[in-house]
């Protein structure tokens, strides 16, 4: 019986042994909010973790947690995390940023990326993607392509990003289409198919015949699908979900940058920054045209993608007023980033009040 | 041929040990679990249930966070086990927590930014008024319209969720979160703040009110009045009602207990770990406690055992995702385990299974 316990021992301890032996020479974690595989936000960041193991083998270890809930258990992960030797942690959610300062200032050495955040610290860096820009090229598209004229938008949180998202889109949707109308409902999720799938169904019902998201599940689409209108694909391609129905996709694409960061962590030129980036860089990036989409629409929407990244056309443009009338941009005036971050007002001709 | 018979007396001694061979049937068959996606079981058990309290790594860390894990679990089941323990199935403690912040958080948030010393005595009491406000609405439903509390104290959750919701894109918002949901940070406030007592490791009040609490219902259940009403009520209704305890006294008393603690932690948690009203805020403690109440066998100092164990599978369970690869649906199934192996062992106590021939 003990020659048996000490057997299971030993075949224990060498399991341990050969489980710890191979080192990497950074280790970089990434913290997310969901699953990887929502098709959607934590799916795209869990595909820029796969790049940085690709781009550097053996060289970087990455781990990831994910379904960590913002808040207490945040924290406790990425203590975790830094304790367990990671030297970089990728924090890949809004709700996340107390925790990380916090954490950040117990353990000097470790280098943190807070995605969507503002708050910085001399090793936190925080980084997001203007996907408003890509919003002005696929809310063109819906605006051409809607035949009732009524576009549905499934909004998330009423959070400056989604509120900036709305307003460009419908801003370029009404360039496009004078007679266009938003329709839109909060469904206060960022990922629950069900419900997601559910608005999708009510905006149908009431006449919309292309479908906006943001919100991080291709439900929508797959709704759309079924029922026969036009939807887009939102943070990944998408295009399995909806053949027949996806117009475009905004993509966020976080590859190059996490590449970029985990190199200059191993070259040790890292430093804390504020990125914010939009079609330019491609970290807000545009899936290929669905084949129903006409060619001029094409055109157009591929003049206004490139005239944004050229920075020679901003999603922004005045004259612009508020919902209630008042004048928010004049002729020729582009929007500020301090507002658009802060952004908690529609543009006038949006019916509805944001939830407040 | 396996046949289940009767037992002619309740076996005590399998009735103490079942929690024992749940968890060890739960080790079991996690491990085949484990071992099925790729994952060494021995290492993966090691990391869950020994790394967090012995790894030298993590232990100084992890074994005060596997209190502050605990703390509300433990408060909530303990609650709960009273109602349990007569029949009453309060569901719906998740709301009750939501609605204990909530009320607590309002006042703190209305007094922001004045220091003053009875504010957080005062949270604490609203805390518990608004756990106790939202179970009496089963526990008076129940009494004298004779509703289904499961029902009731459960949908009552999702109404506590979108209050939380509205409170936090509304009228508690952070008027300096340029625009973000979330309220202020409470633990960022003197005199509304949970404080950490022992400095540096996160211990703070909740943790300390739940050790007392373990305490106090351990003597209210075994040698108080009240907590024989309450046994006597859960084996025999009809003797508890000859005996001349009053149903509808013990419905309204149960629920308001549990609801009162479940107020109570999240009034702890806001202040302290949460920090702020959020969307995002209630994480499922309250249904969390429900197993831990089961775990811990309706007993308070059970509870408390129960409540440690299953926040170190918690901690623990964070550990094997970034050191193991392992998903987090995997650690889910394995506390589900958990529950599963208890409650289906409860058969045991009551019934012996024999084997016969044919």
């Amino acid at each position: 019986m003990k020659k048996k316990f000490n057997f299971l021992l030993t075949f224990m301890g060498i399991l341990c042994v050969s489980a710890g032996a191979y080192a990497a020479d950074l280790k970089v974690g990434f913290v997310y909010v969901g699953p990887p595989g929502d098709f959607g936000w934590t799916y795209q960041h869990d595909q820029g973790r796969k790049a940085v193991e690709r781009a550097f083998g053996d060289r970087v270890e990455t781990t990831f947690a994910e379904n960590v809930p913002e808040g207490a258990d945040a924290e406790r992960v990425m203590t975790q995390m830094a304790l367990s030797g990671h030297d970089m942690i990728f924090a890949t959610s809004f709700g996340y940023m107390d925790p990380v300062i916090n954490v950040a200032a117990k353990f000097p050495n470790v280098k943190f990326e807070h995605a969507t955040g503002y708050r910085r610290a001399d090793n936190v860096s925080t980084y997001s993607a203007r996907f408003y820009e890509g919003r002005t090229v696929i809310g063109h598209i819906a605006g051409k392509m809607t035949k009732t004229n009524v576009v549905g938008y499934i909004a998330s949180y009423p959070i400056p990003e989604v509120v900036r998202g709305i307003n460009s889109a419908y801003l370029a949707a009404k360039a496009a289409n004078p007679n266009v109308q938003f329709k839109i409902v909060w469904v206060f999720t960022w990922f629950d198919p069900a419900k997601e799938a559910d608005a999708a169904n009510a905006l149908i019902d009431q006449g919309a015949d292309v479908i906006m998201a943001h919100t991080d599940s291709p439900s929508p689409l797959t709704v759309a699908e079924e029922r026969g209108v036009y939807a887009f694909g939102q943070a990944s391609d998408m295009l399995q979900f909806g053949p027949n129905a996806r117009l475009g996709s905004i993509i966020d694409d976080w590859d190059p940058y996490y590449i970029e960061r985990v190199q200059a962590a191993l070259d040790g030129t890292w430093e804390s920054t504020d990125t914010w980036d939009g079609l330019a860089p491609g970290m807000a990036a545009l899936g290929g045209f669905g084949d129903m989409v006409p060619f001029e629409v094409r055109a157009e929407a591929m003049a206004l993608a490139i005239g944004i990244a050229g920075g020679r056309i901003h999603s922004f443009t005045g004259p612009i007023n508020r919902q209630d009338g008042t004048p928010w941009l004049a002729e020729g005036e582009t929007a500020d980033d301090g507002t658009l971050i802060t952004m908690n007002f529609y543009v006038e001709g949006i019916e509805g009040e944001i939830p407040q | 041929m396996i046949e289940i018979v009767p037992r002619t007396q309740k076996s005590n001694l399998i009735s103490a040990t079942i929690p024992i061979m749940a968890v060890i049937l739960t080790m079991l068959f996690g491990g085949i679990l484990f071992w099925s996606l790729g994952k060494n079981p021995f290492e993966t058990i090691r990391m869950i249930f020994w790394d967090p309290l012995m790894n030298e790594t993590f232990a100084d860390y992890a074994r005060p966070q596997i209190l502050v894990k605990a703390a509300p679990l433990i408060l909530i089941a303990i609650g709960l086990s009273f109602g349990f323990r007569a029949n009453i199935w309060n569901i719906g403690a998740e709301g009750q927590f939501i609605m204990g912040a909530i009320l607590s958080g309002s006042l703190g948030l209305y007094m922001y930014p004045q220091e003053s010393s009875i504010l957080f005595p005062l949270m604490i009491i609203l805390g518990i008024f608004g756990g106790i406000l939202w179970a009496s609405i089963p526990g008076l439903l129940r009494a004298y319209f004779n509703t289904n509390e499961i029902l009731v104290s459960l949908m009552l959750v999702y109404v506590a969720e979108q209050i939380m919701a509205a409170a936090s894109i509304g009228f508690l918002r952070n008027p300096d979160g340029s625009g973000f949901p979330g309220s202020r940070n409470l633990s960022q406030y003197p005199s509304a703040a949970n404080l950490e007592i022992i400095a540096g490791t996160g211990i703070h009040w909740g943790v300390a009110t739940s050790i007392i609490a373990v305490l106090f219902f351990y003597i209210l259940l075994h040698k108080h009045k009240f907590g024989f009403q309450v046994s006597i009520s859960g084996i025999s209704p009809k003797a508890a009602r000859l005996s001349g305890i009053n149903p509808k006294f013990l419905i309204i008393w149960c629920l308001g207990i549990s609801g009162g603690l479940a107020g109570l932690a999240g009034m702890f948690e806001l202040t302290g770990p949460a920090g702020q009203i959020n969307i995002d805020f209630n994480v499922g403690y309250g249904f969390t406690a429900i197993i831990v109440a089961f775990l811990g066998r309706l007993n308070p100092i059970g509870i408390f055992f129960a409540g440690i164990l299953m926040a170190l599978t918690y901690v623990g369970g964070e550990l094997t995702q970034f050191m193991l690869n392992l998903p987090a649906a995997a650690i889910q199934v394995f506390q589900g385990m958990l529950l599963f192996f208890l409650l289906s062992m409860d058969l045991l106590v009551n019934y012996k299974i024999k084997l016969k021939r044919s």
